[in-house]
């Protein structure tokens, strides 16, 4: 098989397992895996791009996702005006300072010489930039978050919709990935993945904490969406119309009285059913756009000299490729799509939940896609995350089903069978360990591996 | 007089919220890291998983000793977990063992990269975590038993009539006495016996110590038995000390990196320095100092705020600023610990 059949050939699997979950479970849960798988394939190319292009190993993917969510909430939320009044001042003091003493960090770091008076002269802009932006941060957050704590207490958005939020997700966590990527990508392999772990978990103290900015444990519900509501369609002429045209066969085999009462229930299934379809939209241009540049960028000139820096550091420096600025670039463009996915997913749970950010689901899963799926191939980082997501999403029915297949031999009620079948939804992050271990043994390139084209 | 007393009060206070728990906590971690710097000394890589073998290790343990519970057996005074330990250690380097052979052994034969293994490593903690929550569960589980107390506040207020209070769980002092003579036993090892000799050969240039005749199979294999039982008495004694959970495991590991790290990774006496620094400051940075400045400063120049630095739940936070901070202002770490 030569490459694209592969391609067509996996991705067609996919369709099928789709479609017969469709047919099998329902249509609206099978939509709501592919937008999930949707979301992910965005976050595993964006990550693709950071290991498979560049080999840079970022294990931060969890803080990224959430700086998009965070974008989401400050772009769609209506700004809360009695937050911002009397407090504006003092948030621009204390951003003052805080520039400030990153200046005044930065300008001791380049000119006293290094040595223990430069360490110390840092330390002590540190500390007193912190306590003045301290000085004046601190009642100007408790002022902000007096402000209606139960229903707001922060400051708010911008009341734009939420799909601006899509690119601003991505430009905020370019933002921080840039200074991120300023600081630690010097680091081997190995510190960075640590480093940027750490980082990820600060990102998300931060979030938890900061009630001013983010709301923090309270959480931000009922985020507006791009798309229709269910009961405004449900309420909507044209709607009803086309659920009577499209379920015209089924309406004409009901006697008179039924019909009013069945045409509802159809209406109430489908607009559940269009408002995915309608993100499904969305989320697939998102995809195809982010793919289409990816698959150019990683075949242009400056895709293979990002392969060449990634294969040998040191022969690219030797060539005149500047390794450093490079990294930071990739590493920039890699934590955006990360954050737009992130931006995405908020959107479509319509919360902002800083605590239901964990690095097994948000960090090492969207790495096990990766991996699987094929580092250094879009389309396979595309691939594993469809996949993935499947199976991280079907393991626990199917876990289910087998606990219940394989101790049907015991009693009902017996404690060992309860116990496997409560616990079964717990098997798959066994059996996505597994799934790694495996293909990163037998098939270390993953499903779909890096095509290396040779100079004809 | 009364400024005596006040002050004594406040050293006190310090104890009791700081140096206590910062001594248990710093010894739990520094447990945790040597495992961590050994696996990197001599298998070169980060290891993951380490988190989730101590929880693999401890959910044995805790098995085990509502086992005991169930048969009548205790320890009196002391944590029947003690006694259902040797158990957890021997499932524990079982598991490590067999996931060595199962997955390691053929990178290692196949000489890839280290990032090869800590991928790997991120595998094998997917499975262990599935592993501990299909068997005990993801939530809380308490397995202390026995005294809890080995001095009561109550009880040290009333011998010295001072108004401050100092109290010792017994977790906290096993803890202590445990770290203390586990690092020993350790370090003769390392220093004073021919495998522990073998391995810092090892460690230190593989080459030359191949050539000197040195079995790397079972430099590899001490390794992880070393690793085992680290992990499952630290794990074990943070149960103990808090509770079990195993997602609180799985963020363990980070300070637990962190102190690796800080202390200069592969070096064992800086996992353990690295443990205790990453431990009181975390500790330190979150304590509110109001009631020590009370008793220290004359009346009506006391504090108005709480006077902590960070919120507690920056907590976790502080230990990944310092590993950010050692990571680049001297990745060696504070004792120089293998250059990466």
């Amino acid at each position: 098989m030569n490459e694209t059949q592969k391609t067509t050939a996996a991705f067609g699997v996919i369709a099928l397992l789709l479609l017969i979950i469709g047919f099998a479970q329902s249509w609206n849960v099978a939509l709501g895996i592919l937008n999930l798988c949707l979301i992910s394939a965005v976050m595993a190319l964006g990550v693709n791009m950071q290991w498979g292009y560049a080999g840079l190993l970022n294990v931060g993917v969890m803080g990224f996702a959430a700086l998009g969510g965070l974008a989401a909430v400050l772009v769609s939320q209506a700004p809360v005006a009695e937050a911002w009044r009397g407090n504006a001042g003092g948030l621009l003091l204390a951003a003052m300072c805080f520039a400030a003493t990153v200046f005044a960090g930065i300008f001791t770091y380049r000119r006293v010489p290094v040595g223990r008076t430069r360490t110390l002269a840092l330390a002590a802009v540190i500390i007193a930039g912190l306590f003045v932006t301290r000085f004046f941060l601190d009642p100007t957050i408790a002022s902000i978050e007096s402000v209606n704590p139960a229903k707001t207490g922060f400051l708010g958005g911008m009341g734009l919709p939420i799909i601006f939020s899509w690119l601003i997700g991505g430009f905020v966590a370019a933002g921080i990935a840039w200074c991120i990527g300023k600081v630690a990508l010097g680091l081997r392999a190995d510190y960075l993945a640590i480093a940027t772990l750490g980082i990820s978990e600060i990102i998300i103290a931060v979030l938890k904490n900061e009630d001013w900015l983010s709301r923090g444990v309270k959480n931000v519900t009922g985020l507006s969406r791009p798309v229709p509501y269910e009961l405004d369609l449900q309420s909507s002429a044209w709607f009803v119309d086309l659920m009577r045209w499209w379920h015209a066969d089924a309406l004409a085999a009901l006697a008179d009285g039924a019909r009013s009462e069945a045409l509802k229930q159809f209406a109430i299934d489908g607009s559940s059913i269009f408002v995915k379809l309608c993100y499904t939209g969305l989320f697939a241009s998102v995809l195809a756009i982010i793919l289409w540049l990816s698959v150019r960028a990683l075949n242009s000139p400056w895709g293979r000299m990002m392969r060449a820096i990634r294969d040998n550091e040191i022969a690219a420096g030797a060539m005149g490729k500047n390794v450093t600025r490079r990294h930071l670039e990739i590493f920039v463009l890699g934590s955006a799509v990360i954050g737009v996915a992130g931006a995405m997913l908020t959107t479509l749970d319509g919360q902002f939940t800083p605590t239901s950010y964990q690095p097994l689901r948000f960090t090492f899963l969207i790495w096990v896609m990766v991996i699987v799926g094929g580092s250094g191939n879009n389309a396979g980082s595309v691939l594993g995350g469809f996949l993935i997501w499947l199976v991280w999403i079907q393991a626990e029915p199917v876990g289910v089903w087998l606990m219940e297949f394989s101790t049907g031999w015991l009693a009902e009620d017996n404690a060992l069978r309860l116990h496997l079948i409560d616990n079964a939804q717990h098997m798959r992050l066994l059996f996505m360990g597994l799934v790694l271990l495996l293909v990163l043994r037998f098939s270390p390139g993953g499903i779909l591996p890096e095509v290396v084209r040779k100079r004809s | 007089m009364e400024v005596l007393g006040d002050i004594t009060s406040a050293v006190v206070l310090l104890l009791n919220f700081i140096v206590v728990p910062g001594l248990s906590y710093g010894s739990q971690l520094a447990l945790g890291a040597l495992g961590i710097t050994l696996v990197f000394g001599i298998l070169r890589f980060a290891n993951f998983a380490h988190g989730d073998t101590m929880a693999f290790g401890t959910m044995i343990v805790i098995l085990v000793t509502w086992w005991l519970q169930a048969q009548g057996i205790n320890l009196g005074p002391l944590p029947t977990a003690l006694l259902a330990l040797p158990a957890g250690i021997l499932l524990t380097v079982v598991l490590l063992v067999v996931t060595d052979r199962l997955v390691y052994r053929h990178y290692r034969r196949q000489k890839s990269a280290p990032v090869t293994f800590m991928i790997a490593s991120i595998g094998v903690m997917f499975v262990t975590n599935g592993v501990v929550r299909f068997v005990i569960g993801p939530n809380d589980q308490r397995f202390l038993d026995g005294e809890r107390f080995i001095l009561r506040a109550r009880d040290f207020k009333a011998s010295t009539g001072l108004a401050e209070g100092l109290s010792i769980k017994v977790s906290q002092g096993l803890t202590i006495v445990i770290a203390v003579l586990l690092v020993a036993a350790l370090f003769w090892f390392l220093q004073k016996t021919r495998t522990g000799k073998a391995m810092r050969a090892y460690s230190d240039n593989e080459d030359l110590a191949l050539l000197s005749g040195v079995d790397p199979d079972r430099v590899v294999l001490v390794t992880w038995t070393i690793a085992a039982i680290l992990a499952t008495i630290a794990g074990t004694l943070y149960g103990l000390d808090k509770s079990f959970k195993p997602f609180t495991y799985l963020q363990l590991l980070l300070p637990m990196f962190a102190a690796a790290i800080v202390g200069g990774i592969g070096n064992p006496i800086g996992a353990i320095l690295g443990g205790y620094v990453i431990a009181f400051s975390e500790v330190m940075v979150t304590y509110a100092y109001k009631k020590v400045f009370i008793y220290l400063l004359p009346q009506g120049l006391e504090p108005e705020g709480l006077v902590q630095l960070l919120s507690t739940d920056y907590k976790f936070a502080v230990s990944f600023v310092i590993l950010v901070l050692v990571l680049l202002v001297r990745p060696t770490g504070l004792l120089r610990g293998k250059v990466l």
